[in-house]
Parts: structure tokens; C-alpha cells; sequence
């Protein structure tokens, strides 16, 4: 009785085995259906998801206009102080002061990425784009300020 | 210095009995994550097991008093990270309650469709996990293949991979992605192909079914008193799921069967997890192609104020019942959160169900017992 479990536990045993074997097997000669990607050396083809969310940028047209108000809803919406932002009075051309951004400062390295600043903002300022490579040398080279400088707010939009 | 029987001692810490205590943890590759467990020993079989934790807690009921009712939902994504959305959905499920927000239609289908593919999701990741913990290498790679495709769904729609932060209260952040049922379809379709090399590779071998049958066995009554939930009390027999006693979003509305295996050792707790994956595959086949047309999200107030008093919500998440407790003076932040996470009740039978077994079968113990750390520490 003991020899027979023992021989019918190898019996099982190999042959469960090979079962699994055959299965990795077959991949092993089908190179075609592996689906790994090599990252660093499909860059230039690598394509992420437009929704993807890797960082907060402003965009800004041709003439280096932007939308952002400065209204700060942003900045009250971001649960870890990622967004700062620093206003500053223009005199429009008719002699009246009108408010503006002076520093859209935004902190990478303390940001979640969860996309609540760019729901809060009425004017579709900011956007949130795939880009993922962040590695820097120096902490203080992700905090970014993401007006450019030189820029105004676009005409008509308050 | 010292003499010789002093050093000895010293080196082996020997208790009185002849007891070895070893320290597992905090960093082994075994315990996924930072998770210390000081095994005390008797040669080779467990005598006791005191889990120590705190390595990381990041005290987030504490943070989720500070931020609005909108803005706590992101930091429950770092509970259990494998069912992200799920402890995203118990929240906002929560708030809608208490504000009474009507929801619509379009957004709990999506919810469910989304909380059952994050289930798959984190099954997938936990066998591939597990199989590796008991020597099996090459399932892990096989999993993370299928776990991929969900992860491109939930990257395309909700823009993130694990942590999405896509529920808001009221409904979803945005709307799907327009190619969000040919994937989930072609998903399935894959799915139900390849689920089959998970049976030859892991389920039908003999070193893995003599490896994890007859050990850390709980029975139905332990599993209660001890509080598992999820897959781990359903191995025992105890019916347990939340979707059915108490349906949230569009779970009332889906045919599915709870999955209930008697035997309540870490083969079946594999086996209902198995099963489990092909019960939310029903379940997402029934709603893919029935997501209603219309709002995505319903309508807020621009500042969420919960009426004063005291709110429970509880899910099913991939682990077992996440129950989520505000108590709110009726200002725009809560009073008291706490959440009862299923993790923290599934590690605390550990010690039960591991006394007197052999230090080898600990890791199919506590593989099946899928726990994930920053879970129980919050």
C-alpha cells in the first residue's frame, strides 16, 4: 500500500510538473505573444494615455497668454499645499488695476497627482499632462513656477 | 571578559523552554511590505506569533480630519492600495449619504464595473504574490500579464494606475474613455482564455496543493469571533459579503453568486479567490453593455457640509469589509474618521491559526491570508 501511494505521488507529481512546463514552454518558442515592453530603449515610441496624470502645466498660446485668473481655487482645493500662488496689481490701459498672477508656484515632489486642482479651476488654466520622467539631481528643481515669465492673462476671460 | 556560556547565551536568545525567537520582518520579501512578526519558536514548530506594527503609519484618519469631504478621498487610496477605488467608492458612497446627493445611474454601473476590476486586479497580483512566496516564480509573471491589461483600462480612463482617486461625491471625476468597453471586452475575452494556464501552473501542482492543503485551517466560528471578512471567512463557510446583504451602487441589480467553501485552509482560501475572479467577470458582463446614457456626475453643492451626527458605510473590498465611520459637528471637515479595515482583523488570527504548525508553512499562512500592510497600519 505504501509503494503504491509513493509511486502514484511521483506519478501525479511529474506529471503536474510537465503540465506546468508545457504551458511556460509554449511561451518560451512563442516569442511573439511575450508582451513586455523594453522602456528605455521604446522611447521613442512609447505612447501613455492622454488622461495619464504625471504633472500640472500651464498652457500657454502663441502670444504667451494663459488663462489663470489667479482666483486661487487651485490652491484651496489641493489637500497636500502643492499650489501657491503669488498675485500681483496690472494697470490696464485704461488706468485701472486689475489682478493678476505674479507666481504660479507648483511643487512636484509634494503633488498627488489627483487631478482636484484642475476640477476646481473655472478657466480651464491648467492641465494635467503624461509626462513621467522626474527623476532630477536636486529636490528643489521640482518646485516650478508654471507661468512663463513675460506672460499675461488672455483678453476677456475674468 | 565575559565567559563562555554568557556569549552563548547571549547569541541564541534561548527562552526557558529552549524557545528561539526570530524576528520576520520588517524588511522580507515575504511579508510585502514593512510588516514585523517576532515568531518564537520550538525547533521548527511555531509556538507564538506577535505582530508588531507602526512601520507604516502614516496616521491617515488623523490627516482625513483635517482635509474637506472632497479632498479625503485621495489619502484612502494609500490604504489598501490594491482595491484603491473600492476604499475611494466606501467614501464617497458615505458622503453621498450623509448630504443625501442623488447619484446617477451612469456613474454607480461604472463604479461597479470599475470597484470588480480592481478586485480582479488585486486577486491577480496576490496569486502571482503568493505563488512566488511558496517557490513558484514563473505564475507571477503570468498574472502581472492579465493585471497589465486592467491597469491600461484604468490608466486610459481614470488616468492613474493604482492610485486613481476617480470616484468624487456625486459620481465620477470625469467621463469614461470612449474605448472603455472594447477594452474591457477584449479584457474578458482574454481573461477567460488564459485563467485556464493559471489551473495548470498553480491550482493542479502537486508541490503547491501539498504545500498550502491542511495548513493554517480556520473554522467558521474563529473566523468570527476573530471579525475576517472577505475571502478569508468565505473559505470558512461564513457568508460574509457585503454586495449581497447590503447592495451599494449597482450591485442590486447584478446576478452573482457568493462564493462559500467549508474546508478553511489556505487551498480553498486560494480557490475562493479563483472562483471570486470569475464572479466578478459575471458580474462586469452583465453591465458593460448596458451603461445607461447621461450624467457622469450628479449635482453638488460647491462646499460639501455633512449634517451633524454619525455615518457608516461599508464595502467589499478585494480583502473583505472596509467599513468607513464619520462623525461630523456639520462643518466642512469631519469630527472623527476611523476606518474598520478588513486587513487589520485578517492579521490578528494569525497567531491562532499558525500555533503548532511548522515555520515553512507560515508563508503559505500568511500568503493566503493576503495581507497588505499599509492597510492595517493606516
Amino acid at each position: 500500500m505504501f509503494l503504491k501511494d509513493y509511486i502514484s505521488d511521483v506519478y501525479n507529481g511529474v506529471a503536474s510538473l510537465l503540465k506546468g512546463m508545457r504551458k511556460t514552454g509554449y511561451y518560451f518558442t512563442h516569442s511573439k505573444e511575450i508582451i513586455t515592453e523594453q522602456y528605455p530603449d521604446n522611447r521613442a515610441t512609447l505612447k501613455l494615455a492622454d488622461r495619464f496624470k504625471g504633472e500640472v502645466v500651464m498652457p500657454h498660446d502663441d502670444n504667451n497668454e494663459h488663462t489663470c485668473t489667479g482666483c486661487t481655487a487651485c490652491e484651496l482645493a489641493c489637500p497636500n499645499g502643492t499650489i501657491k500662488i503669488i498675485t500681483k496689481f496690472d494697470i490696464t490701459p485704461e488706468g485701472k488695476k486689475k489682478k493678476a498672477i505674479d507666481a504660479f508656484i507648483y511643487r512636484l515632489e509634494m503633488c498627488t497627482l489627483c487631478n482636484l486642482c484642475i476640477t476646481a479651476c473655472p478657466s480651464d488654466a491648467i492641465k494635467m499632462v503624461p509626462n513621467f520622467e522626474h527623476s532630477v539631481f536636486d529636490r528643489s528643481k521640482l518646485t516650478k513656477i508654471l507661468n512663463k515669465p513675460g506672460s499675461k492673462i488672455k483678453e476677456g476671460i475674468e | 571578559m565575559y565567559n563562555e556560556t554568557e556569549i552563548i547565551k547571549d547569541t541564541t536568545e534561548l527562552g526557558p523552554d529552549g524557545e528561539l525567537v526570530i524576528n520576520m520582518g520588517p524588511q522580507h520579501p515575504a511579508t510585502h511590505g514593512v510588516l514585523h512578526l517576532v515568531v518564537t519558536l520550538n525547533g521548527e514548530t511555531i509556538k507564538k506569533i506577535e505582530p508588531h506594527l507602526g512601520y507604516i503609519h502614516r496616521s491617515i484618519e488623523k490627516m482625513c480630519e483635517r482635509l474637506t469631504y472632497r479632498q479625503f478621498i485621495y489619502v484612502t487610496s494609500r490604504m489598501d492600495y490594491l482595491s484603491s477605488h473600492i476604499n475611494n467608492t466606501a467614501c464617497a458612497l458615505l458622503v453621498e449619504k450623509g448630504m443625501q446627493i442623488e447619484v446617477p445611474e451612469r456613474a454607480k454601473v461604472v463604479r461597479t464595473i470599475l470597484n470588480e476590476l480592481t478586485r480582479i486586479a488585486s486577486h491577480e497580483l496576490w496569486i502571482g504574490a503568493m505563488a512566488m512566496d511558496l517557490g513558484a516564480f514563473t505564475p507571477f509573471f503570468y498574472a502581472f500579464r492579465e493585471r497589465e491589461m486592467i491597469t491600461d483600462i484604468m490608466e486610459d480612463t481614470c488616468g492613474a494606475r493604482l492610485t486613481m482617486n476617480y470616484i468624487v461625491p456625486g459620481g465620477l471625476m470625469y467621463d469614461i474613455h470612449p474605448a472603455f468597453q472594447t477594452n474591457v471586452k477584449a479584457f474578458i475575452k482574454q481573461f477567460k482564455e488564459k485563467v485556464t494556464e493559471y489551473e495548470d501552473l498553480v491550482t493542479g501542482n502537486v508541490i503547491f496543493q501539498s504545500r498550502t492543503k491542511g495548513v493554517g485551517v480556520l473554522t467558521a466560528e474563529d473566523a468570527i469571533s476573530y471579525g475576517c471578512t472577505g475571502p478569508v471567512a468565505r473559505a470558512s463557510g461564513v457568508s460574509c459579503d457585503m454586495r449581497k446583504i447590503a447592495p451599494y451602487d449597482a450591485y442590486d441589480r447584478v446576478e452573482f453568486d457568493e462564493v462559500i467553501e467549508t474546508d478553511g485552509d489556505s487551498f480553498t482560501r486560494y480557490l475562493v479567490r479563483v472562483k471570486e475572479m470569475n464572479q466578478s467577470i459575471r458580474i462586469i458582463e452583465q453591465l458593460i453593455d448596458n451603461i445607461p446614457e447621461g450624467e457622469f456626475v450628479g449635482k453638488t453643492k460647491n462646499v460639501l457640509k455633512l449634517a451633524k451626527g454619525e455615518f457608516y458605510q461599508r464595502v467589499e473590498t478585494a480583502r473583505g469589509e472596509l467599513g468607513v465611520y464619520i462623525v461630523s459637528e456639520g462643518g466642512t471637515t469631519p469630527y472623527r474618521i476611523k476606518f474598520r479595515s478588513p486587513g487589520f482583523s485578517n492579521l490578528s488570527v494569525l497567531n491562532h491559526i499558525s500555533k503548532g504548525s511548522m515555520i515553512g508553512d507560515l508563508m503559505a499562512t500568511m500568503g493566503t491570508l493576503d495581507l497588505v500592510i499599509p492597510d492595517i497600519d493606516r
